[in-house]
């Protein structure tokens, strides 16, 4: 089943709700899937500096000392917050690549679950209100952001295993539906060379979008093409740095519901995630038609 | 006139309310507040009782409905007046995918847009939608009639049986074994009859164009005796 939600927010004033907003409308869903649950924040950013979010398995020796150790072989200032098994180190933007060799060299045993000027994503096993407090959701403030609680059909219910996946710079996607067509499509992306953490079939799809845009698609571009090269169930919800966009497959069996007022963009598999934002008796909702891309730009 | 707040009732102590109707009670107006869309609010009602839910609904409101007159001021999510087998379901907004799907017998009126696969394997009910319906409507659908005022989507009708369509407006495609049929007197009477039911004023059954089964699917034919 899998629930997921976006929110894009047009007014600023909403922006220090972003947190606790997606949040709520990501536990609405939480019978949709109980095994495990994300969400993936875009802040407002500064060019200059970048995010990498880690995430570990024994964080308080994997955590400790880290941010300095990465200052003495980056020479320049670290920034690292912990929240629980993740955490967000900030880099000078020219330094991105660097600190991301520098960290696996560091603590091989840590997974990058996403990188950019203003992405950072919070995954983990459990219930999406277990996963709102460990990560401290509630209070993040952002532009837009993604979410996903996930009912595992296509791999494993780890940590890894759960939405979103980030795959290209500020990118992430979630997706409730599976695909059949994924160890092909990634075959073809390896070639390419792109790199996969697991064999999960939404990870073949972010990669997909992120191979697209990497090849110099817009994000309107990349999602029309899901259409023809991805063969399965899928509603996707993707963000990237300054826009967040849906398509659904041509039988779209897979539910979606979105809204729209002068504050925001919203989408739920359910309106029941909708139903508590402000002003949803005043939106325009409908259901987004089959094999239709949407998205909207900042 | 019982009131069920939704915000403080779960939804079995609505649903567990109304099943215990029994007939000829004098509660036979119930409103249901904040359903912010809940799940099979109103499934399984049995008695001759009208049910006003004041907002939007989730999956399977008013399944099986038998004999309630429910009415959702709002939209409804997937599966609403699911294998309805008598009463009235009016969804004010949209509804979502398979409206009225496996539906035996009762009315179901959308009067804003039904989603896909809407009266998909309908086998009796009769289905009114205002707007438009999406694709996969009516398929395999078994008997009864839906009535679209607005467009169609593709593959209306596929793998239809004796279920009558009726659209106002234009068909995108029409499914396998689906054709474009004449217009006698008869349906006009029925539609006429179905539009009345519905509430529709000022739209004319002659404006519709009449869908049902070429019969060469469902039928036994000895060409095709060699593929089994």
């Amino acid at each position: 089943m899998c629930g997921i939600v976006g929110l894009f927010l047009k007014d600023k004033s909403l922006e220090p709700r972003l947190g606790e907003l997606l949040s709520e409308m990501l536990v609405s869903l939480s019978d949709r899937g109980p095994d495990s649950a994300g969400i993936a924040i875009y802040s407002a950013g500064d060019k200059k500096k970048s995010k990498i979010t880690i995430q570990s398995a024994d964080p308080d020796t994997d955590f400790a000392g880290l941010g300095n150790e990465l200052e003495k072989v980056l020479g320049g200032k670290v920034g690292l917050i912990v929240k629980s098994t993740h955490a967000v180190i900030e880099v000078p933007t020219e330094k991105l690549e660097a600190a991301r060799g520098a960290i696996l060299e560091a603590r091989p045993s840590v997974r990058i679950m996403g990188a950019g000027e203003v992405i950072e994503i919070f995954k983990e096993v459990g219930l999406p209100a277990d996963v709102v407090k460990r990560f401290n959701l509630t209070k993040m403030s952002g532009t837009h952001g993604i979410g996903h609680t996930r009912m595992a059909t296509e791999s494993a219910v780890t940590t890894m295993g759960a939405h979103p996946f980030s795959t290209g710079p500020d990118q992430c996607l979630v997706h409730n539906g599976s695909l059949s067509n994924h160890n092909n499509v990634r075959r073809e992306l390896k070639h390419d060379g792109m790199t996969f953490e697991t064999e999960n079939d939404t990870e073949v799809a972010a990669a997909f979008i992120s191979n697209k845009m990497a090849h110099g698609d817009n994000l309107g571009q990349a999602l029309e093409k899901t259409l023809t090269d991805l063969d399965g169930f899928f509603t996707f919800v993707v963000g990237t740095k300054n826009g967040f966009g849906v398509v659904r497959d041509p039988i779209a069996c897979k539910p979606a519901v979105m809204a729209e007022t002068d504050q925001y963009v919203a989408f739920g598999s359910e309106y029941r995630a909708l139903a508590n934002l402000p002003g949803i008796d005043g939106a325009r909702v409908w259901e987004p038609e089959p094999a239709k891309v949407y998205f909207w730009e900042h | 006139m019982p009131t069920v707040d939704l915000a403080k009732s779960s939804l079995r102590e609505l649903n567990h309310a109304l099943h215990q109707i029994k007939a000829g009670s004098n509660e036979t107006a119930w409103e249901v507040i904040n359903p912010k869309g809940s799940h099979a609010v109103a499934a399984g009602v049995d008695q001759p009782v009208q049910v006003d839910v004041r907002g939007s609904v989730g999956y399977y409101c008013g399944g099986m409905n038998d004999g309630g007159a429910i009415t959702v001021h709002g939209s409804a999510g997937p599966g609403v007046g699911e294998n309805m087998m008598s009463g009235t379901i009016v969804v004010k907004g949209d509804a979502s995918q398979y409206a009225g799907a496996t539906g035996r017998g009762g009315l179901l009126v959308i009067e804003g847009n039904a989603s896909s696969r809407c009266g998909i394997s309908m086998k009796g009910i009769d289905i009114v939608v205002h707007g438009n319906i999406g694709h996969m409507s009516a398929f395999m659908a078994q008997s009864g009639n839906l009535v679209v005022l607005g467009d169609a989507g593709d593959a209306l009708g596929d793998s239809i049986y004796e279920a009558k369509l009726f659209v106002r407006g234009k068909v995108n495609s029409l499914g396998a074994d689906c054709v474009k049929k004449k217009m006698h007197p008869k349906h006009l009477e029925r539609l006429r009859k179905l539009l009345d039911a519905a509430g529709v004023t000022g739209v004319k059954p002659e404006e519709f164009t009449r869908y049902g089964s070429a019969r060469t699917l469902y039928n036994f034919n000895i060409d095709n005796a060699d593929a089994y």
